[in-house]
């Protein structure tokens, strides 16, 4: 059971610190001495700021005791994904390219953590520019899975992940532009959730897919994700996307039971590939909503097999279009050879890019070139219309989805890093949420028997976050996955 | 959309202003050819009369008001340059 501090939940801390049981100052020490302890085997951290860390605690003390306590989060350590600026920290994305770059501004979401009193807490590794599944793309190094350090812990946002399940950070933020939010989070045994595009700001977040990336939550409880999201959702008018819509109170409403609901089973996320042990955690989760009276129908997603090829095509073009930016001469890597301005880019991205982020500017460049744009990019736009259609129809029917999140658990270090197919097939079910721009949440359903966490996927309709978490918190309340710890 | 032979991978990485060596072109060409052959599944999928989706969600007229507000110093905004002076980005000879 998780009875260390720094293994609880956000929500049980943040009543701690109402009462006056603990401080923040004794919280935020036990979560830096618990990543002394474990991170030099798990490496989920590119960099954290004890000190700075430290003297937000007092100031949050101070506000408790003075009676200006600005928020349940007030005075709880988050982590955020080394592509999420905080201004004067260091924003690496893990990639050469960004080695010494210390971010001038505040993103939003790091600006309303701030306002609501938490502490941002450390810099959390990630593949490369976000592009990746294992959180091996790393120019740092890879982190390791807190449940077996021989495997991965999932990617992109692996070090938020990670971070969570030890016990390193109360809570995380990542970014999700094809599951790397929820896939990490299912390999980690912790709940992730990959918000309605447009929801929250993409302001101060390191571009790769603009039109699919989105911030989210990596936390120990549905609630707690609740908590985190309505303290970083809502309009923000230096994002273009940012959606108008009014901000409910998540975690007030994720309290009360909810349900039953009507439940779609997508029968092409239950085929070939899908691992025996995940399956049949994933029917077991779904008899438990069939026993709670919850309605179950089979529905289909026509275009699923086509999702990822759509994926990497529309992902690999806008990654080439917003990498242009990493030139060498304004910020970021500047090479020492350079000859001219032109060899200048050419040298300078040559050093400062990873292989994969070469890899997808490659592929990015050349779907988007004359002679091959209507071919490949204008025929997969054309197809993310047909994929989001199939999900628009089985909502007429059904009020949310029940998936896998991953094929399978976590796999073991250096076992698909050869082959990018391989890879990228890790995130069949996870892509078209983000292709159709709608909510997922990844929690935990069960363990391998060798004791690997498998994650459920619940995929929502568009801002209806609310009821989203409320179907998982159902799930959640009934059983106690989440409770587990890693031993390390 | 057929054969990856059409993949001049020379060609593209100078579009994409990228210096490649000798072996990251042979092992990118073949992972990629992979990766084509996978997305080659796309063109037997019916596209008549579909509209492409660029965004989930468009967003149109984005209007902000014409308000001045102070932005970023220029201090905050040259802090991460390779090269500065006099409030400038220094970079090689662009024109002789």
């Amino acid at each position: 059971m998780a009875s260390a501090l720094f293994h609880r939940p956000a929500a049980e801390l943040s009543a701690l610190l109402d009462s006056g049981a603990i401080s923040s100052v004794e919280l935020m020490q036990a979560v830096i001495d618990r990543v002394k302890a474990v991170d030099p085997s798990v490496r989920a951290f590119n960099s954290s700021d004890p000190d700075s860390a430290l003297a937000q605690a007092r100031a949050s003390d101070e506000r408790r005791a003075a009676g200006r306590r600005l928020g349940p989060l007030d005075g709880l350590p988050i982590g955020l994904k080394d592509v999420i600026a905080v201004e004067g920290q260091p924003l690496t994305a893990s990639s050469k390219m960004l080695a010494n770059f210390i971010s001038p501004y505040d993103s939003t979401v790091a600006s309303r953590l701030k306002a609501a009193g938490a502490i941002c807490w450390g810099r959390l590794n990630l593949d490369e520019f976000a592009m990746g599944s294992s959180t091996e793309n790393s120019a740092f190094g890879p982190t390791r899975n807190p449940w077996d350090l021989s495997r991965v812990p999932g990617g992109s946002s692996g070090g938020s992940a990670a971070a969570v399940a030890a016990g390193e950070a109360v809570a995380a933020l990542g970014s999700d532009t094809g599951g790397s939010i929820r896939q990490p989070a299912a390999l980690c045994g912790v709940v992730g959730l990959k918000p309605t595009y447009g929801l929250v700001s993409r302001y101060g977040l390191a571009a790769f897919a603009s039109s699919l990336d989105q911030i989210g939550p990596l936390t120990r409880t549905v609630e707690d994700a609740a908590l985190v999201l309505g303290a970083i959702a809502g309009h923000d008018p230096r994002d273009s996307t940012s959606v108008r819509s009014e901000v409910p109170d998540y975690a007030g409403l994720v309290r009360r039971r909810g349900g039953p609901w009507r439940l779609g089973i997508p029968k092409e996320y239950f085929g070939q590939g899908l691992d025996p042990e995940v399956a049949a955690a994933v029917e077991n989760a779904i008899a438990h909503y069939r026993s709670q009276g919850c309605e179950i129908r089979e529905v289909s997603l026509p275009h699923t097999r086509y999702g990822i090829g759509v994926y990497y095509i529309i992902a690999a073009a806008e990654c080439s279009s917003n990498l242009a930016r990493y030139d060498g001469v304004r910020y970021g890597h500047r090479s020492r050879e350079a000859t001219d301005a032109v060899d200048l880019y050419f040298r300078s991205r040559a050093e400062g890019f990873g292989a994969e982020v070469k890899r997808r500017v490659i592929l990015g460049t050349y779907v988007l070139s004359s002679g091959y744009y209507d071919a490949f990019y204008l025929r997969a736009q054309k197809v993310r219309t047909l994929i989001r259609r199939d999900f628009l129809e089985a909502y007429r029917e059904v009020d949310a989805l029940v998936t896998p999140t991953s094929p399978i658990p976590a796999f073991r270090l250096g076992e698909k890093s050869a082959d990018p197919l391989a890879m990228y097939l890790c995130d069949i079910y996870t892509i078209g949420v983000n292709l159709a721009g709608l909510p997922g949440i990844s929690l935990p359903c069960g363990f391998t028997a060798s004791g690997l966490p498998i994650g459920l996927q619940l995929i929502g309709q568009p801002f209806k976050e609310a009821e989203l978490l409320s179907i998982a918190r159902s799930y959640e309340q009934a059983h106690d996955w989440h409770t587990r710890v890693p031993s390390l | 959309m057929s054969a990856h032979a059409d993949l001049d991978i020379d060609h593209v990485a100078r579009l994409a202003r990228l210096a490649l060596t000798p072996e990251e072109r042979a092992r990118f060409a073949s992972q990629l050819g992979g990766v084509l052959d996978h997305v080659a599944q796309l063109s037997e999928v019916d596209v008549s009369g579909i509209e492409p989706t660029a965004h989930a969600f468009p967003v149109f007229n984005v209007w902000a008001e014409d308000k001045p507000a102070p932005g970023l110093p220029v201090e905050a905004a040259l802090r991460n340059a390779p090269a500065q002076r006099d409030h400038m980005v220094v970079v090689p000879k662009v024109v002789e």
